[in-house]
């Protein structure tokens, strides 16, 4: 990522509810300027991790610094970040322009430097003329713009936001997004999203940490995330992915060849670090995309197997098509772009298919 | 020609008006409550609004229409001949006790209801049955409590003395407006205490969050949100507790003494002792009226400063 400086550093953190370890023993930095995601399952611990940042809890165990000041004891109202609540928290008996200027009555400015801020404010989230609603006046996009205004009204040097789009339908939500990420940039400001959908962390961040019940499994770029995860967990939770148990065989040229069962004799990339000791148990993944339909045996010496159409699902712009394949009980996931029309060689159900991929495709994980 | 027999059972005529028109059945299920009500409280007002034009005879009553009763009551305003203030400066004063009362049960019951509401995390339900124990026992056992600790021999007193910090029983504990404020405020701080906990309870914690994540320390949150979202509750408290107590006789008639005296013991002595039931009457309603107009203007007040405060 940008090689800019630390604003925020988190060493060894824990957070536990009574047994319940809601942020176990958990490192990183989050870069100046960045978009960071936290994304995860359910309870695993994400908006515990915002509240630590914002300081609306205090860790059990370990630091927070940002910009290089330590956060122990510091309150909420005395830290550089501002949040946007999942509910958008918008203060009902106030107005639109004393919501989003709500922050700024000890910044010392004169009224018309004031209202001179919220315009700019109501025009930068796009509702100029809005200043006088009520707030249950608001639709829910509104409340959330809203709520994204009046912490960004104090200038932050990190904004935090929880799940702010999960309330919104679909279609809203997805222009919130690119909305967001381009106000991001705009402004400069350190973002940490907290999301639990993995398409929404992919399509915005710079950088994403998965979590899983309180830890952090991986940090990286969206495609760093999706193309090389590093353990099981952060390959089955984002994007799908078909699992294959297997063994090392042998190694050849530092390509390893796996035995995996079902599949025969899988080769795999050339590994330039941390080459698999032959023998080891190990887990074979590949992303359905990346593995190829054909209608008869192709002419690849390798990777290639014969199997069975058990289902396809057409959505519009992919096909999704799961092969049985004997000796595996879970059929094998395959998507195809619909570029030409549908595949006219494709029959229906148990019609013989061949499937292949590429050894740069096979991804080895630790079982 | 044989018609075919219905498969769908026809409803009665009855059931057809009450499945058609929705009032009908609003009005239905409301008829138990609404036969009460007016039997219960109509009526009575009706019969008191009628006894207010009529005229006391000794032991029978004249029901000639006459307006003789509001112009002994009211009559002082315009100077009417032989109309005695006593009626009007009875209710303004039982007026300004009950606003004592309201605010001194406000101010007692707030902290309580925050305290419920954001401090108590476990047993809430056993702290709100705590607090209504004290309605087990009757009224009047809690005047006459008051009573055994403000009288002349009465704890506080017999407690100061023995502590030497006074030498002589203190006599203006009981027997005067202030006796009457303690003990109402007393009785109706658990009524003020409910409706303020309710809306304190609904303000969303996160609200409390957000403006402490803009800056705002205790005091200032306290002020620019949850005072002003509790304010409904507190009206409703206010209110609570101000229209009963003005018309209240009991408790100025047990610890009020002669200077204690409100308009609810002139009223009850109307149709008691001094047997005069339209003059009773027409004071009820004159304070009936007086209540209304006074806790309008207050909810018009308050209304003119939420409008200003958006
Ligand atoms: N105040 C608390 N007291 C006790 N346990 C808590 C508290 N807050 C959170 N937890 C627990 O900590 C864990 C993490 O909760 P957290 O709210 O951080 O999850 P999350 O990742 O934000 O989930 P979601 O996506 O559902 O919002 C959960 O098991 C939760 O039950
Ligand atoms: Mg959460």
């Amino acid at each position: 990522m940008a090689t800019s400086d630390a604003i925020i550093k988190i060493t060894s953190c824990s957070k536990h509810f009574g047994p319940v370890r809601a942020i176990d023993d958990v490192s990183f930095d989050i870069a100046r300027g960045e978009f960071f995601s936290l994304l995860g399952a359910s309870g695993c611990g994400k908006t515990t991790l915002l509240r630590l940042l914002a300081g609306f809890e205090q860790p059990t165990k370990g630091n927070i610094f940002i910009d290089g000041q330590g956060m122990a004891g510091v309150a909420p109202n005395h830290r550089p970040t501002n949040m946007v609540f999942q509910s958008y928290a918008i203060f009902p008996h106030l107005d639109v322009r004393r919501n989003i200027g709500y922050g700024l009555r000890d910044a010392g400015l004169s009224k018309k430097e004031l209202d001179g801020k919220i315009d700019q404010m109501l025009e930068l989230i796009k509702l100029p003329g809005f200043g006088s609603r009520a707030a249950h006046q608001l639709s829910g996009g509104q409340r959330q713009r809203i709520a994204l205004a009046r912490a960004l009204i104090k200038r932050p040097k990190v904004l935090l936001l929880d799940e702010p789009l999960g309330a919104l339908d679909k279609k809203l939500r997805e222009e919130m997004q690119l909305e967001l990420r381009a106000l991001q940039r705009n402004v400069g400001i350190t973002f940490v999203f907290v999301t639990h959908d993995q398409e929404e962390a992919l399509t915005m961040s710079d950088r994403i940490a998965v979590i899983s019940q309180g830890k952090v499994l991986q940090i990286d770029t969206p495609t760093s995330l999706y193309e090389s995860p590093n353990c099981k967990e952060v390959a089955g939770f984002i994007g799908t992915m078909n699992f294959f148990d297997g063994t090392v065989k042998s190694m050849e040229e530092a390509n390893a060849v796996v035995d995996a069962g079902p599949l025969g004799d899988v080769r795999t990339r050339p590994f330039a670090a941390k080459l698999p000791a032959s023998g080891a148990s190990i887990t074979v993944a590949i992303r359905p995309e990346k593995i190829n339909l054909n209608p008869s045996r192709p002419s690849a010496s390798h990777n290639v197997i014969e199997g069975r159409m058990s289902a396809a699902a057409y959505l519009g712009d992919r096909s999704h098509y799961y092969v049985a394949v004997k000796g595996r009980n879970a059929p094998i996931a395959v998507a195809a772009q619909n570029v030409n029309a549908a595949r006219s060689w494709l029959g229906g159900q148990d019609q013989p298919v061949w499937l292949s991929w590429r050894e740069d495709s096979v991804i080895l994980l630790d079982r | 020609m044989t018609s075919p027999a219905p498969i769908v059972r026809q409803d009665s005529r009855i059931q057809r008006f009450f499945l058609r028109h929705e009032w009908a059945r609003g009005y239905a299920l409301l008829s138990p409550t609404l036969a009460v009500m007016v039997l219960a409280m109509c009526l009575p007002v009706f019969m008191l609004a009628a006894h207010s034009f009529w005229t006391q005879n000794y032991l029978t009553i004249d029901e000639t229409f006459t307006l003789a009763n509001y112009e002994q009551a009211l009559g002082w305003l315009w100077g009417a001949e032989g109309a005695k203030p006593i009626y009007i400066r009875l209710l303004w004063k039982s007026m300004q006790i009950s606003f004592g009362v309201t605010v001194t049960t406000l101010i007692l019951a707030y902290p309580f209801a925050y305290f419920l509401a954001f401090k108590v995390r476990r047993n809430k339900n056993l702290w709100i049955i705590l607090i209504s124990v004290p309605f087990l026992t009757s009224y009047l056992l809690r005047v006459f409590t008051w009573k055994i600790i403000l009288g002349f021999n009465g704890v506080i007193n017999s407690g100061l003395m023995s502590l030497g910090i006074i030498s002589e029983p203190l006599e203006f504990l009981l027997y005067n407006p202030t006796a009457v404020l303690i003990v109402l405020a007393h009785a109706w701080a658990a009524f003020a205490i409910l409706p303020i906990y309710v809306s304190l309870e609904k303000i969303d914690r996160s609200l409390l969050e957000a403006a402490t994540d803009l800056g705002d320390g205790p005091f200032r949150r306290f002020w620019r949100i949850t005072w002003p979202l509790s304010v409904p509750g507190v009206i409703a408290s206010g209110l609570l507790v101000f229209i009963p107590t003005v018309g209240d006789y009991v408790t100025p008639k047990l610890v009020g003494g002669t200077e204690g005296i409100m308009i609810g013991n002139i009223i009850q002595s109307q149709f008691g002792k001094a047997n005069n039931w339209p003059l009773g009457s027409a004071l009820s309603i004159v304070m009936a009226i007086a209540i209304t107009i006074v806790v309008l203007i207050f909810l018009y007040v308050m209304s003119l400063g939420r409008v200003r405060a958006k």
